[in-house]
């Protein structure tokens, strides 16, 4: 009888285990499953060679934005990765202290700034100086939101990097910055790489910050000081516009989105196992 | 016989703290040229936090200093550049650590290559193989020298280590219980190799194997809570200690 009931118990544990487990992962599939579902359908050749049409007019796609999306990305890369690199080197390196302690705390409040905030620190620091929306002023500001990412994952990846190895360098006669550029980063590079690679896929969807910077544009644009398209800001446009054709293009830039972001995760995990097993 | 000449480290009332903890008092002691040196003593009593001080190693970790003189060839190490010094003093350290991101035969030459120095292909073919064959490596691992340290046995590493260290021609190696992660038989090799090695080099260990230092070192220091209690000749100290701490601690009473 006792043994029953523990039956009985283990039973609804597991039975409510998985019905969470699938509460966790449903909200995933069924965004996943409505983007496929309506963009998949409006997918097409045009979609990632032409500009937008003019309203009203059939076809059309998102080539500017995607490009847009590809120069706002650079920038910020450009500026997050080598600051992000560094601060984490320094977090991982100094002894404690006042200095330290501020900037562990300047990136976890970094971290927490809502996105949007981002925007408007972005507005207020390029777009009003410059007296015009950029995509400096958008690479600026996703380079905000990267920045903290970066600087965390690298710390944690560094530490983890045994101490004997560092060690075994000092004692070779290496510069402490030889150690931690040759030794260091350079054993913890997988890990820190994907930090990098989890930081853009992160950005890469980012919308609200851009709306104060990078505005957005319905031309092609290389112009790094002039607005520029960006998906995600696409996105929003045509999905808040009155217009059909514009929705189903809003879903199919979504699918175009979502496979870009799709690619980031797996280059990552690509890149995390060949660093572990590869040597140079 | 102990004329000055023939030290080449000279330890002068060396005291090292951590924070305000004194983990060293007071040393003084001389390393005689081309012997091996044993330091041993009880768990936590200053073995490895000595002979750290002696490339400088020991000021790297944050909170801590150092009172006293060490002086390397009648010269004071602190007015060494700290990098120089440790092209002159090597290390190998207790756990094998070659680089896991370098092939074996990169690993050799590591403190060339991570210091910036190219070598011509020659020249670091000709110093790969030299050095192996001067740790006894070189037939075990010349057909596999582009493949990764971490597929050799950890006697296997700990020599490869020893070999990254003197393919820079240090004049000491200070060895830091460097078969305490290995089996009887790499520690053998090891053992076997630092007596062929003392014909060029000047060898420091710290060892927690009484009959390791009896074995193969030429002058034992015994250490006891951060003071030296005795030092001397290795069979003096094994068979007629002077201090009675030192004939409890040799003859197993405690530590």
């Amino acid at each position: 009888m006792k043994m029953n009931l523990q039956k009985i118990s283990d039973r609804i544990a597991t039975a409510a285990i998985y019905i969470m487990a699938l509460v966790t992962v449903l909200p995933l599939f069924l965004v996943v499953g409505y983007i496929v579902f309506y963009g998949f359908k409006h997918l097409s050749f045009e979609l990632i060679t032409r500009n937008p049409a003019p309203v009203g007019e059939e076809g059309g796609g998102v080539l500017n934005g995607i490009v847009g999306s590809g120069i706002i990305l650079m920038i910020s890369m450009a500026i997050g990765i080598p600051i992000g690199l560094l601060g984490g080197l320094y977090l991982a390196d100094s002894p404690d202290g006042k200095w330290k302690h501020i900037i562990r705390l300047s990136v976890e409040i970094l971290q927490g700034i809502p996105s949007i905030v981002i925007g408007i620190i972005g507005y207020i620091l390029i777009v009003l100086p410059m007296h015009r929306f950029s995509a400096v002023a958008g690479g600026v500001a996703l380079s905000m939101i990267m920045l903290p990412i970066i600087v965390v994952s690298t710390e944690e990846v560094l530490r983890m990097v045994p101490v004997e190895l560092r060690e075994a360098g000092i004692a070779l006669g290496m510069p402490r910055w030889r150690v931690n550029l040759f030794v260091v980063l350079r054993t913890g590079l997988g890990g820190v790489i994907s930090g990098i690679l989890l930081s853009l896929s992160r950005v890469a969807g980012e919308t609200a910050p851009l709306l104060f910077t990078a505005l957005g544009s319905q031309f092609f644009s290389f112009k790094l000081d002039r607005p520029i398209a960006a998906l995600p800001l696409q996105i929003f446009n045509y999905s808040i516009s009155p217009y059909p054709e514009w929705h189903s293009l809003g879903f199919a830039a979504s699918f175009l989105l979502l496979i870009g972001i799709l690619a980031i995760n797996i280059i990552t995990r690509t890149v995390i196992e060949r660093m572990n097993y590869k040597n140079g | 016989m102990t004329s000055e000449s023939d030290n080449i480290l000279h330890v002068k009332n060396l005291s090292a703290f951590y924070g305000e903890n004194k983990v060293l008092k007071e040393v003084d002691m001389a390393v005689k040229k081309k012997k091996i040196t044993a330091i041993i003593g009880p768990s936590g009593c200053g073995k490895t936090t000595l002979i750290r001080c002696f490339n400088r190693l020991f000021e790297t970790v944050s909170n801590t200093s150092l009172k006293g003189e060490i002086l390397y060839r009648k010269q004071s190490i602190f007015s060494y550049d700290p990098t120089l010094l440790r092209k002159e003093i090597g290390m190998v350290f207790q756990r094998p650590n070659p680089f896991p991101t370098m092939n074996i035969y990169n690993n050799v030459i590591a403190g060339y290559r991570l210091n910036g120095r190219r070598l011509r292909k020659s020249e670091s073919d000709r110093m790969v193989e030299e050095t192996l064959k001067k740790v006894a490596l070189w037939d075990e691992v010349k057909g596999v020298l582009f493949r990764s340290p971490r597929e050799l046995s950890g006697g296997q590493q700990q020599r490869l280590c020893i070999a990254r260290t003197i393919a820079v021609s240090p004049r000491v190696i200070l060895m830091d219980e460097p078969c305490a992660a290995l089996d009887p038989i790499s520690t053998a090799k090891i053992e076997e190799l630092m007596l062929e090695l003392k014909r060029d080099y000047t060898i420091i260990i710290v060892t927690h194997n009484m009959q390791q230092a009896a074995r193969i070192s030429d002058l034992t220091a015994f250490l006891m809570l951060g003071e030296l209690v005795e030092f001397g000749e290795t069979d003096q100290i094994f068979t007629s200690p002077k201090n009675k701490r030192t004939e409890e601690y040799i003859t197993g009473r405690f530590g």
